[in-house]
């Protein structure tokens, strides 16, 4: 089972409050976690990643224990901290703009 | 009794202003969708409890709403909320997919415009302006973009298809973006003639099209705009709103970036109407409900100054299609006003004494129900105010 925090805005537009638990067949990675979350929140289709490209937003950061996740490839698997369900992953907007 | 029903979009959410006929006592509802910029809310001519609204955000991207009970509930199109399964099968998240039309059958697509350094750059879709619905169909609605194109839905917002004959004109490398983005922010639809519709593009100027949306044309003549090369250039002018009265839809009106124009040829040739206006320069522009020839603008004194000259919050009137202007200042704050009124921040109602609405940047609704003679704030302390839409209800 792996834990996701959405960003304010995301959880009022999936309706949800507090973590999302999702669960992952096979390797949990950012692609994997990210395809599962739309899957159950098809209305979070585009806001996290492209539509099209499937890059994610370039204003949204994912953390996790301590690191940030943003720049590693969406293949890589994600620590087993988050694996496990002991850590969330954090997807947060980055603080831009005031 | 009839009802009104004032729809606003704003920087940090939409509110649904309503009341009754009078016009007098209003009820405020919202925030929805709090903290998302609201560019753009309009509710169907064939059902007005269908409602589109556009929300969008620089971290988020794109989402499009939609209400079929008048504003009280809302879903994406096609993703029914807490449901993983719907009558046509999966819910995809298509409402919020706006993909430019890059194929070869559908017209001539265009990969680039100009930059705001003079290179080329490629079209990079940003966020939806305007949702212009049917004036017959509630399930069809057309969203103007940013970067500059058009959209269409025939599902009811569940997913969108471009009408890439615009972008294909073959104009586009020419197009440039003003100063709030390359936006399509105007679609106007001809009530007489399904086939014709204009739209307005900052900063490439007013285009129409005479078949439905396959090709268009620019329609630009007599404009005169000094901060392009050619000032009669076919295109490339900011235009910043277009308005028609319903009865008369060959005669347009349009507040460009400096001067207020007007067109009784469909947009063919161009004159200017600014007249004896205190500044020519402003965003909206719109028609007295059932006076065609009496029309609206708020002159903001400048492109580097954008607030109303000298403090003073003054809508102008024309009761002769433009040229001579009436100030209408009573219950408008005439000192010390530091607003702006954007290009989408102004509406009619349709009612027998027309009433005219306007929303500031400094969260102000103004609402007149005697067509402008005396004004009134509906609320006073919204976020800034990006777009004002109003039905009349029965």
């Amino acid at each position: 089972m792996i834990r996701v925090i959405l960003p304010p805005h995301l959880r009022g537009l999936a309706r949800v409050s507090g973590e999302v638990k999702l669960e992952i067949e096979g390797q949990a990675t950012q692609r994997s976690v990210i395809d599962a979350l739309e899957a159950s929140y098809p209305m979070l289709r585009g806001t996290i990643r492209d539509h099209v490209t499937q890059q994610r937003r370039p204003f949204l950061r994912f953390f996790a224990c301590e690191e940030d996740l943003s720049h590693e490839p969406p293949d890589a698997p994600l620590p087993d901290a988050v694996a496990s369900g002991a850590e969330p992953l954090l997807i947060l907007g980055a603080i831009a703009g005031g | 009794m009839s009802k009104l029903r004032v729809l606003v979009g704003t920087r940090k959410g939409a509110f649904i202003l309503t009341s009754d006929g009078k016009r007098e006592k209003w009820d405020v509802s919202g925030p929805h969708f709090a903290g998302w910029e609201m560019y753009h809310l309009k509710g169907s001519p064939a059902d007005p409890n269908r409602i589109y609204a556009s929300q969008t955000s620089g971290w988020f991207g794109q989402v499009i709403q939609r209400s079929d009970d008048g504003g009280k509930t809302w879903t994406q199109p096609g993703t029914p909320p807490g449901e993983r399964t719907t009558p046509e099968g999966m819910p995809k998240g298509e409402s919020n997919k706006f993909v430019y039309d890059i194929s070869t059958e559908t017209g001539k697509p265009l990969t680039t415009h100009q930059w705001y350094d003079g290179t080329q750059h490629p079209w990079e879709f940003k966020r939806v302006w305007h949702l212009e619905p049917s004036l017959t169909d509630p399930d069809t609605v057309y969203a103007g973009v940013e970067d500059a194109a058009l959209f269409r839905s025939k599902d009811g917002g569940k997913s969108w298809q471009e009408l890439s004959g615009l972008r294909g004109h073959g104009s586009g490398p020419g197009w440039q973006p003003g100063a709030g983005g390359m936006c399509l922010h105007t679609i106007v639809l001809d009530p007489s003639n399904p086939q014709r519709m204009f739209i307005a593009i900052s900063a490439a100027g007013a285009f129409r099209t005479d078949d439905a949306g396959r090709t268009w044309r620019p329609i630009n003549r007599g404009l005169k705009s000094q901060y392009i090369p050619n000032p009669e250039a076919e295109v490339g002018h900011c235009v910043h709103r277009i308005a028609m009265h319903r009865s008369r839809p060959s005669v347009l009106f349009m507040q460009k970036h400096w001067d207020v124009m007007r067109s009784d040829n469909a947009g063919d040739l161009w004159q200017e109407v600014s007249g004896n206006l205190p500044t020519d320069f402003g965003f909206v522009i719109d028609v007295h409900a059932h006076e065609p020839e009496t029309i609206y603008v708020v002159p903001i004194k400048s492109d580097g100054e954008h607030f109303p000259p000298d403090g003073k919050l003054r809508v102008y009137r024309s009761r002769s299609g433009g040229n001579e202007w009436e100030a209408l200042t009573k219950g408008l704050p005439q000192s010390d006003c530091y607003v702006n009124v954007l290009r989408d921040a102004m509406a009619v109602d349709s009612l027998d004494r027309c009433g005219v609405y306007f929303g500031t940047t400094g969260g102000q609704v103004y609402a007149s129900a005697d067509a402008g003679d005396t004004w009134a704030p509906i609320v006073r302390d919204l976020p800034a105010v990006l777009s004002v839409e109003v039905q009349a209800l029965p």
